[in-house]
């Protein structure tokens, strides 16, 4: 999240989409209602089925799943053609006004220019700024050179770079301007198009459009609304570009930055932001750094790759944050490594895993299914049951050496060698060895939940573990200890970076997570001082925040984001103070949010050029020219002394100081503005461009089992996947008072599909994708219709996710012992690697 | 400790009225349920369960999210779920939290035969005395809301108690205190009454629904539950919330007129019974009726 919970109630307009918070974040969604309790906030829902969260909804649209980008592109068309826009904001906050290269190319064909189709992939270098100054004059009132952008028509050499001086036009006028661009990007996105795409009438289309911009009607910028989404957008082929859209609608609308706004993820875990946070995903470290890859020589060629330049226009100015990853590298180092990290030996940089390939979830599988990956750990998650294509994952178990599980309940995925369809012949002849390792629960860990707001909050185990379960950093200990000692005793081909790991635990078999908590916060390694603060923190000595570390080994980091959260005063992370002077929800005092504990991310971005807040009762920050600096009830997210008359920008993690409507080379794989684009298995083709229907980046996999199904081929329903509100996962199918709740797995079918079927409630149905069969009991409702896309009736179905071969209902042989995900497709999106969960074709029949 | 230091004063993070607040003893307290703002989570049935350490029942698949068709001996409050068709072509998903309505006119109270097996508190609350109930179920045809129900192997009939040992604490009932919205508010009948009109007059000002309003049925001499619909005038649209409650007929006749009769023509039978047998002396049993009854 931007913003966070409690600062929904803040909001005067919501757009839920992609999420369905109401089941699935029912806590969290009172301030939802909150909004509309106390600030008469209108609310529009826009999913494929008539949810719980539409029905407390001032709008509901149903949407064909996995269309949302023509939505969102749609409703950015709709904005600037009303002149519902922020255009003040716009101009100073964001990149429209700055100039893109010449030979950059919109996708009207579906492809932007530098595709390469033979590596599925784009050649980048003309998504980039043009180099120069100002063009055309005029502006918001602020300094500028005068000059002409100067196209860059010659093929600058790899790998580009953005340039120095970027070549803006505040009038936003210019052809090439990205204001003029998106323009042009999302000019196709008509009402009649959004229409055949999403299959939303327009008239609805309409009312949501003109209901979510009337917050800009006139231009004034008092009133702010929200997104808020979850998976139902991020598991697409198309995840990441949708997220992009929402931003950028935004930051069109100028929403960013203030309370009751923003883009806000709902995580669909109690710590799965913190897991983000502490790298879970392979291509990142700790406090997001990017991982080494091989073509990184030496530390130097590595923080050379990944630290941005600032790039702007020559009058504005830029923090440029990141300009600071060397700092939170070497730190991250020295805490990994300890006295091993020393500036001779590139601070223990060849110690790192150097990623040549993707290793993301699917591909993980792929590789055991392909015989190389041969075991695995599997804690805190039913891999079988995630998928997608739980029938491949139960394949490539049968052929791994080896399964750890920890779970504190027999999952499907310690029990892959007995899923259905197998034999007992069959099961002699699977020779994987499974340790299943009792666990502990989350009432009997220690530890801290990270949550969509990024609040890290402590929490103390309730009871002890019961029986021979143990805790997850007690297994992972003893696990580590023995392979050190292998190393230790063997030697084997590189032992430094296991025998040299910091391992400096009060119980090195059970470590505290109080000592790693306080590891990652990071502490001072020698006597560090800040002249300007006239301030010295010993050596020993917890840091104060990330403002503190040094990149000449004085400082040990975990993770600089999480800087903060255990100081020297203790524990920050653990407060509990219920003050909030403000009344906008911040809460300064309870429990820590990263960065430095504020609460609204960009909040520098809630104020005019001026540094005065667009809306004075919704005051967070603001510029107070007496004492020459930004003060106010959340921390700024600035820098602190930045007078507005330099005109910094407030998005001070990008290279530009502002948000991007336009992304430049590389950040996104798969195109500067977000493309509509069908997911992989879809009822039509993309009429946007026929010829070009899929995400051109997306790779499929090549094995026998990952198979796609086509309408040509009888797979003429649109299914998608969801989780219920009574369930927890795949965990309360095994707790009696959920399962009296909804006792069985179900397929939620329209009333009228049902009737031409011949169709009733509770008769078994069978769902057939092109991988495998699910079976359950029809639900027959009225909350999802029938849709016209291109003019043809579809139908989309819903299966939760929750059943699967073991749990209460399973045993008592209620349910046929089908996952759900046995369903979905092994297609990922191209930037952040997230499966294709949401949108697939199905048969379906009566079983 | 003393009870007083366990009220809650202030509240953080709250909508409405402190939970609770002047419902100690005697004044009358009451439940608003907003089902304007009900999201259906379930979390105060499972709370309403767990504090009251009802059984947990065995479902089945019912074409519904409906938990089960209507509230149990051990399962007093029950979300009912109903999908309504709009004029528009669009919808509306209703969901409405069922239980005991505690009347003020209790048709249950008025029904049962049995010494104190049903208590009516000062504050309101309506309570069965399992300890002192017959199971003769005359309570279930006496409560317009289908609420009281039997449980065959105690023999005794249950609902809802208004949680009535948390509130003579001061606590709020525990499906107050489970719901995560602030879709279910508690307090003294007449702030609950004052947030309920404002939540109505809210909803026809700004949110469209031109016949929002509050149900308290006069019928039953007004409810310690109330609700906020969107559409007053057709409470039977939410799961069969009835228009105009009230006691059935047989119910009030038997307990007043009806009650007197019935006592004479018990009188006038014990009578004929005594005469009967000093005319005639004891009924003899007859062979042929004994072969008749083994033949079945």
């Amino acid at each position: 999240m931007t913003n966070g919970w409690i600062d929904i109630k803040n909001t005067d307009m919501m757009l839920i989409e992609g999420g369905n918070p109401a089941e699935n974040h029912p806590c969290g969604f009172k301030w939802a209602i909150e909004a509309k309790r106390n600030r008469n906030a209108k609310m529009i829902v826009v999913d494929p089925r008539f949810t719980r969260t539409a029905a407390v909804a001032d709008l509901h649209l149903q949407i064909r799943t996995g269309t949302d980008i023509a939505f969102l592109g749609g409703l950015i068309h709709y904005a600037i053609e009303n002149n519902r826009i922020a255009k003040e904001y716009l101009v100073n906050f964001t990149n429209a006004a700055f100039l893109v290269q010449d030979g950059f190319k919109l996708p009207e064909d579906g492809l932007y220019s530098g595709f390469d189709a033979a590596d599925q992939s784009y050649d980048k270098s003309t998504w980039n700024y043009a180099e120069g100054g100002a063009v055309n004059g005029g502006g918001a009132g602020l300094s500028r050179v005068d000059g002409h952008a100067q196209g860059a028509h010659a093929t600058p050499p790899p790998p580009p770079t953005l340039p120095e001086n970027v070549a803006y036009d505040l009038t936003l006028q210019h052809p090439r301007c990205v204001f003029q661009l998106l323009r042009r990007q999302y000019s196709r996105y008509t009402p009649e198009m959004v229409e055949k795409i999403t299959g939303i009438p327009q008239d609805q289309f309409h009312k949501a459009a003109d209901l979510f911009t009337s917050i800009r009607k006139g231009g004034d910028m008092k009133k702010v609304a929200t997104i808020i989404y979850a998976v139902g957008w991020t598991q697409h082929t198309s995840g990441t570009q949708t997220i992009r859209a929402a931003a950028m609608l935004q930051l069109l609308l100028g929403n960013v930055g203030r309370a009751g706004g923003g883009v806000n993820a709902l995580r669909g875990h109690s710590n799965i932001q913190g897991a983000t946070d502490m790298a879970g995903v392979f291509d990142l470290l700790p406090g997001y750094l990017k991982v080494p890859n091989p073509s990184d020589a030496n530390f130097d060629a590595y923080l050379k790759r990944i630290t941005p330049k600032p790039s702007k226009p020559g009058p504005w100015t830029s923090m440029n944050y990141w300009s600071n990853t060397p700092q939170f590298a070497v730190s991250f180092l020295k805490a990994m490594y300890g006295d091993a990290a020393r500036k001779e030996n590139d601070w223990a940089f060849d110690y790192l895993p150097k990623v040549d390939r993707n290793y993301s979830w699917v591909q993980i599988w792929d590789n055991m299914y392909r015989g190389s990956v041969k075991g695995m750990f599997a804690f805190g998650m039913n891999g079988v049951m995630i998928g997608p294509d739980s029938k491949k994952n139960i394949e490539a178990l049968k052929k791994a050496d080896w399964l750890v599980v920890g779970e504190i309940y027999p999952d499907e995925t310690s029990e892959f060698w007995k899923s259905p369809g197998i034999t007992p012949e069959d099961m002699k002849g699977i020779e994987t060895t499974v340790y299943r390792l009792p666990c502990a629960g989350f009432a009997e860990k220690d530890g801290s939940f990270t949550n969509s707001a990024r609040w890290l909050q402590w929490k103390n185990a309730a009871l002890p573990p019961p029986g021979d379960c143990r805790l997850d950093q007690a297994i992972l200990a003893e696990i580590f200890l023995k392979v050190r000692e292998l190393y230790q005793k063997q030697g084997g081909k590189f032992p430094d970076p296991i025998l040299n790991l910091t391992w400096s635990y009060t119980d090195p078999r059970n470590p505290s997570i109080a000592e790693v908590a306080k590891e990652i916060n990071g502490k001072a390694l020698a006597e560090v001082s800040d002249p300007k603060l006239n301030q010295t923190i010993k050596a020993g000595q917890q840091l104060p925040s990330f403002a503190w570390l040094r990149d000449d080994g004085t400082t040990a980091c975990g993770n600089w984001i999480y800087s903060g959260s255990w100081t020297e005063a203790g524990p920050q992370l653990a407060r509990r103070g219920t003050e909030d002077p403000s009344g906008l929800g911040v809460y300064p005092n309870w429990a820590w949010s990263w960065p430095v504990n504020r609460r609204v991310l960009y909040n520098r971005a809630s104020c005019n050029v001026e540094g005065k807040p667009w809306d004075s009762d919704r005051r967070q920050v603001w510029w107070n020219e007496a004492a020459q600096k930004w003060v106010g009830h959340d921390v700024p997210d600035f820098k602190p002394d930045s007078n507005p008359k330099d005109h910094m920008g407030p998005f001070i993690m990008n290279p530009e100081g502002v948000g991007r409507l336009f992304v430049p080379i590389g950040a996104v794989a798969d195109g500067p503005f977000p493309e509509h684009y069908e997911p992989i298995e879809s009822p039509t083709p993309n009429l946007l461009h026929p010829n070009q229907s899929n995400n051109p980046l997306v790779k499929r996999l090549t094995t026998a089992m990952d198979k796609y199904g086509t309408v040509a081929d009888g797979f003429n329903i649109v299914c998608t996947t969801y989780r219920l509100t009574e369930h927890y996962h795949y965990w309360t199918k095994n707790n009696p008072a959920n399962v009296e709740l909804v006792p069985e797995p179900f397929v939620e079918i329209p009333a009228e599909l049902a009737d031409e079927m011949g169709l009733r409630g509770g008769e078994r149905v069978k769902v057939t994708s092109a991988r495998s069969e699910y079976v359950a009991r029809a639900m027959v409702t009225r909350r999802m219709k029938s849709m016209l896309i291109n003019g043809k009736k579809t139908y989309q179905i819903g299966i939760p996710i929750h059943w699967g071969y073991r749990g209460i209902a399973e045993d008592e042989g209620r349910t046929a012992h089908t996952p759900t995900n046995l369903l979905s497709p092994t297609v990922v999106d191209p930037n952040a690697f997230t499966p294709e969960f949401k949108g697939f074709l199905v048969k379906l029949e009566r079983a | 400790m003393s009870q007083a230091t366990l009220r809650i004063v202030k509240i953080s993070g709250h909508p409405g009225p402190i939970p609770g607040r002047g419902t100690q003893r005697e004044e009358q307290v009451c439940k608003l349920v907003d089902t304007t703002t009900c999201i259906g989570c379930k979390a105060c049935e499972i709370a309403c369960q767990e504090w009251n350490d009802l059984p947990f029942a065995t479902t089945s698949f019912n074409n519904t999210y409906q938990t089960m068709p209507h509230t149990e001996w051990n399962f007093w409050n029950l979300i009912k779920f109903n999908e309504q068709p709009k004029a528009d072509g669009g919808m509306m998903w209703l969901m409405r939290k069922d239980q005991c309505m505690h009347c003020a006119e209790p048709g249950c109270l008025a029904a049962c035969p049995a010494d104190s097996a049903i208590v009516q508190y000062a504050n309101g609350i309506v309570d069965f005395q399992q300890d002192h109930c017959i199971g003769c179920g005359y309570c279930v045809t006496g409560c317009p809301f289908d609420i009281p129900k039997f449980n065959p192997a105690t023999k005794k009939v249950y609902k809802c108690t208004l949680c009535s040992d948390r509130v003579t604490q001061g606590l709020e009932p525990a499906c107050i205190k489970a719901c995560p919205t602030g879709c279910l508010h508690f307090g003294t009948k007449d702030d609950m009454k004052d947030l309920a009109e404002k939540r109505a007059t809210q909803l026809r000002d700004h949110y469209g629904f031109e016949k929002a309003g509050v149900y308290d049925p006069p019928g039953v001499g007004g409810t310690g539950v109330i609700y906020v619909l969107h559409d007053a005038t057709n409470p039977e649209a939410y799961g069969g919330l009835p228009a105009s409650p009230s006691i059935p007929w047989s119910v009030r006749l038997w307990k007043s007129p009806l009650k007197i009769l019935g006592n004479l023509a018990m009188l006038g039978g014990l009578i004929g019974v005594t005469l009967h047998y000093l005319r005639f002396g004891p009924k003899v049993v007859k062979e042929t009726q004994h072969r008749g009854e083994t033949k079945t």
